[in-house]
């Protein structure tokens, strides 16, 4: 039989270039990672969409993948996982931040090898994880004040120093309230100097906890509870709020990322990173909440991952105040699909559709996807049509 | 226990606070249909077999493939996979490769001598089953793994039926063939060949419990077409059987001119060219698209250089030349003669116009009814007589190799339940998994992967395979692109993605459960399962 003279594509593209989002770091140039002391050594720019991975049709962005070799696969299909946050808790049905809080947790645990103190500022997380005398929590943790969590942690680190326990990890956490606003002279000092600690911010972009107020993280045009969607402007005003990574990435510290729950891989490996470095090292992550977003319990995942597909929520790390790589978009949604799953922006489109404004959000997606190259094969964004109308 | 100052409480884990009591609909595990085994004729699990495949039990697979259909190799080359059309794939990039791999698994099964697990017991019940193609081929495995004797008689010389004398060894290598079907003979069924069923009643005389008759449809349709003495005018079924079965191959000329629109007419002219034939053209009163014939088998005739003639119609055949009339479409798209003559050289006419049953032996059997040239059967595939079935191409069906094999499946179970005095009652289907249950973020962009094609003008002169399969790498990763259509393929999404930590793992191969103690009601599981295997019932 004669044998073929067409080429098969097929066997050399088993591996192939991906332009998925997991973000994988080539080995470290700096000799003594996370302590720049004061010289700021040479970044290492990585980009991840030339990284051959390995390429599994199925499960590449699942939590798990039964093909996969076990030490390969994401610490959260792990059946023995720490479940640092454990059942119980009286977080709402479908909370983002529970799962973010776990997601991160767990991977800072694996990392530290269980040897890990997490200091917790005041908000949802704190108050549905401990009402007195119970705690979910499974990780040596402590709680002080809602503005204190980095100074705390950062004499938590002193204090092992101190005592010669190198091998206990600190890490920090709060909401987007306790983070930006209330603890923010704390963090930015516990920033400036380079203290041994992992801060992360779970980010619901408000108050939820007392009942959705704005904070310096709520998003324009957002209505919260103090930014009402009534007069002439509804929602929260345009050209307010804190761009906390941007912030920390001015304080020049060894590692700066964002991520979200709508995508664990690139979670874990941005935890799994942070925990390799020494230092002050913060994790801004987004968490939807059903309850202030007004979302369906169920779609707090698909939320979170339409608003990195929009732009609007961009999905970078930096080191040493430059960006080292960014997640591409994958499947380019308009803002609009994003904003009009949400309570909160339903004034955009009801009783009339807002045009200008939601132009204004999508002007600011735009703007991420130019800062952090969000599109890298694309010239111009093309977007794809929208599904419906606006309900008018 | 002392405790320090204004402390009155021991520490105690939220593990005591069941917030399973707080949700108002439940999540529930379930299998849905995947469109692709609906729509298989031959009611493939294709969904189950392709999961063995992507983790590399190539053995596993063909055993599922095999429940079903004896013929993966033989499928792998000549079915017209409706699996790939249904293929909620399509939706994200393209359909899944199904008949590309289920080639593969033929073919690994043919290369390793796999062979098929003998009856657990035998029933001493004895089934006649006539016609040694598809269907009755079917029938009889499937029979004769029930535990049943079988004996097939066939007419003709050499079993197979139409997969022999109807598609060209181009498309299907003999040694494929008959590899498959001496798996069936292997398994102790027995073949008469050159043993014609003239008398239905006599058969049954003869002791047999049941009887399956899929003689299929070899009769090629003659139109009228006045024509001169010497016009070489014959039909593209003889045509094709004789390219099978005679030492000295049909010879039709130089120029060959095939009259029809099916996928026959496309084998006749694309034969015609391989045996010598400088060309062969198809002349059809109708337009490309409205051609019974699939378009890839119209493309690869058009690569091997076959002319099509589209909106005409033969008038008159002579010796040497023939007058064809144009034809126009009218509105409701019938075609309609113009007055336009035009002469075409050919040196021979080969008719595929469809084909006819040859049910002359079954005319004069009490009960069992005729209507336009098909036998009636019942859901259970029974003929008016009782203990006599048909399948295949002489009961009204689409004829394809698949539904055929198909028929054999369905009516095997049913004479099975027949023989043991009980009636087959098919398991309810599930609901289909359609395309707005997935959550497709979740499978990796992957490009179907292409089977190699020999080229057009180098293939047209001989037999070999226009097709070559794909190699063990290539049809994994084409495995691999199966979405697992609802049915769960332990992806731990469900597992990660619960807030309230309330999926268990059960073990490996045991899927998950749910630990209602605690899970709130969220619903994110289903929301992000990629294959829509949850879903949220409400709590009663």
């Amino acid at each position: 039989m004669s044998s073929s003279t067409a080429s098969p594509s097929a066997a050399e593209s088993l591996e192939v270039t991906s332009t998925s989002a997991v973000t994988v770091h080539g080995p470290s140039t700096v000799p003594d990672a996370g302590y720049h002391m004061g010289v700021v050594p040479e970044v290492v720019h990585d980009t991840p969409a030339a990284t051959p991975v390995k390429f599994y049709q199925v499960g590449s962005f699942a939590v798990g993948n039964r093909l996969l070799p076990v030490s390969e696969r994401s610490v959260q299909s792990d059946p023995k996982r720490f479940n640092s946050l454990t059942s119980g808790h009286r977080a709402c049905q479908g909370c983002g931040e529970a799962l973010g809080a776990r997601y991160a947790l767990d991977a800072a645990m694996r990392a530290a090898d269980g040897q890990l103190v997490a200091v917790n500022a005041t908000g949802c997380l704190e108050v549905f994880s401990t009402p007195y005398p119970e705690t979910s929590w499974r990780v040596a943790w402590l709680h002080s004040l809602f503005g204190n969590a980095p100074a705390v942690a950062s004499g938590v680190a002193a204090a092992y120093k101190a005592l010669g326990r190198d091998e206990i990890r600190v890490v920090a956490q709060g909401g987007d309230g306790g983070t930006v606003d209330i603890g923010f002279g704390c963090l930015s000092g516990m920033f400036e100097r380079n203290d041994d600690v992992l801060y992360i911010c779970y980010d619901n972009e408000a108050y939820m906890n007392t009942g959705v107020q704005r904070s310096g993280a709520t998003p324009p045009a957002a209505r919260t509870a103090t930014t009402q969607a009534v007069g002439a402007d509804p929602g929260n005003v345009f050209g307010q709020g804190k761009d906390l990574p941007r912030i920390a990435m001015a304080h020049e510290i060894p590692y700066v990322a964002t991520a979200t729950v709508a995508d664990l891989h690139d979670l874990e490996a941005k935890v799994t990173r942070a925990m390799s470095m020494r230092g002050a090292r913060y994790i801004h992550v987004m968490v939807p909440c059903p309850l202030g977003w007004g979302t369906a319990s169920c779609d707090t995942i698909k939320i979170a991952r339409l608003a990195t597909q929009s732009g609007l929520w961009p999905v970078f790390e930096a080191e040493y105040g430059e960006v080292v790589a960014s997640t591409p978009i994958r499947r380019q949604v308009p803002v609009e699909e994003y904003l009009k799953g949400q309570k909160r922006f339903a004034h955009l489109f009801n009783p009339v559709r807002r045009d200008e404004v939601i132009d204004r959000l999508q002007a600011q997606a735009d703007r991420n996807i130019r800062r952090y190259g969000l599109l890298p094969e694309a010239a111009s964004p093309t977007l794809p049509p929208i599904a419906e109308e606006a309900n008018a | 226990m002392h405790k320090p100052f204004a402390i009155t409480l021991d520490v105690g884990s939220s593990l005591a606070n069941q917030t399973g009591s707080w949700r108002s609909e439940r999540p529930v595990y379930l299998d849905l249909l995947p469109p692709c085994n609906q729509a298989c004729p031959a009611g493939e699990n294709i969904q189950q077999w392709l999961f063995h495949a992507e983790e590399g039990s190539y053995e596993a697979a063909w055993r599922q493939i095999v429940q079903d259909n004896p013929f993966p190799a033989i499928m792998g080359r000549v079915c017209y996979h409706p699996c790939q059309n249904a293929c909620n794939r399509a939706e994200v990039d393209e359909a899944v490769g199904i008949n590309a791999v289920e080639r593969f698994l033929g073919d690994e099964a043919i290369r390793q001598g796999w062979s098929f697990e003998a009856p657990a017991e035998l029933t001493g019940k004895r089934v006649l089953v006539i016609g040694a193609g598809p269907s009755g081929l079917s029938a009889a495995y499937h029979l004769r793994r029930m535990g049943h004797d079988v004996l097939i008689r066939e007419s003709g010389p050499l079993v197979g039926g139409m997969m022999r004398f109807g598609i060209p060894s181009y498309r299907l290598p003999r040694d494929i063939l008959d590899a498959e079907v001496r798996r069936i003979t292997d398994l102790g069924v027995q073949i008469e060949v050159n043993s014609t069923v003239t008398d239905l009643e006599a058969a049954l005389a003869e002791g047999f419990d049941a009887i399956f008759t899929a003689v299929g449809a070899h009769i090629g349709k003659r139109a009228y077409i006045p024509a001169g003495e010497s016009a070489k005018i014959l039909d593209a079924v003889s045509y094709l059987r004789d390219v099978e079965t005679e030492d000295d191959k049909p010879m039709l000329g130089r120029r060959v001119v095939v009259y029809g629109g099916g996928n026959t007419a496309i084998d006749a002219a694309r034969t015609a060219k391989r045996l010598g034939a400088e060309e062969a053209i198809i002349v059809y009163r109708r337009t490309r698209d409205k051609m019974p014939a699939h378009d890839f088998e119209v493309e690869e005739a058009l690569e091997e250089g076959i002319l099509l003639k589209w909106l005409s119609t033969i008038k008159h055949v002579d010796d040497g030349k023939m007058l064809v009339e144009k034809m126009a479409l009218d509105e409701t798209g019938f075609p309609q003669p113009t007055g336009e003559f035009e002469e075409l050289e050919a040196d021979s006419l080969v008719l595929a116009l469809g084909q006819e049953a040859d049910l002359s032996f079954l005319e004069d059997v009490e009960g069992i009814e005729i209507t336009d040239g098909v036998v009636t059967v019942d859901r259970s595939m029974m003929t008016g007589r009782k203990g006599v079935f048909a399948g295949g191409d002489m009961v009204p069906a689409e004829r394809t190799v698949t539904v055929a094999v198909g028929h054999g499946k369905k009516a095997a179970r049913h004479i099975d339940a027949y023989l043991r005095g009980t009636a087959y009652q098919p398991a309810a289907k599930h609901p289909v998994a359609t395309f707005d249950k997935l959550t497709t973020w979740y499978y990796a962009d992957a490009p179907h992967q292409q089977r190699a094609h020999l080229e057009g003008a180098r293939r047209a002169s001989t037999f070999d395979e226009v097709v070559s399969g794909l190699d063990e790498r290539t049809a994994k990763f084409e495995a691999r692109r199966c979405m697992s259509c609802g049915n769960c393929f332990a992806c731990d999404n469900c597992f990660g993605v619960c807030p309230d930590n309330a999926v268990k793992k059960t073990g490996i191969g045991k899927g998950y459960a749910i630990d209602y103690d605690y899970c709130k009601g969220c619903g994110v599981c289903v929301q992000e399962c990629p294959c829509g295997s949850i879903e949220m019932v409400p709590e009663t």
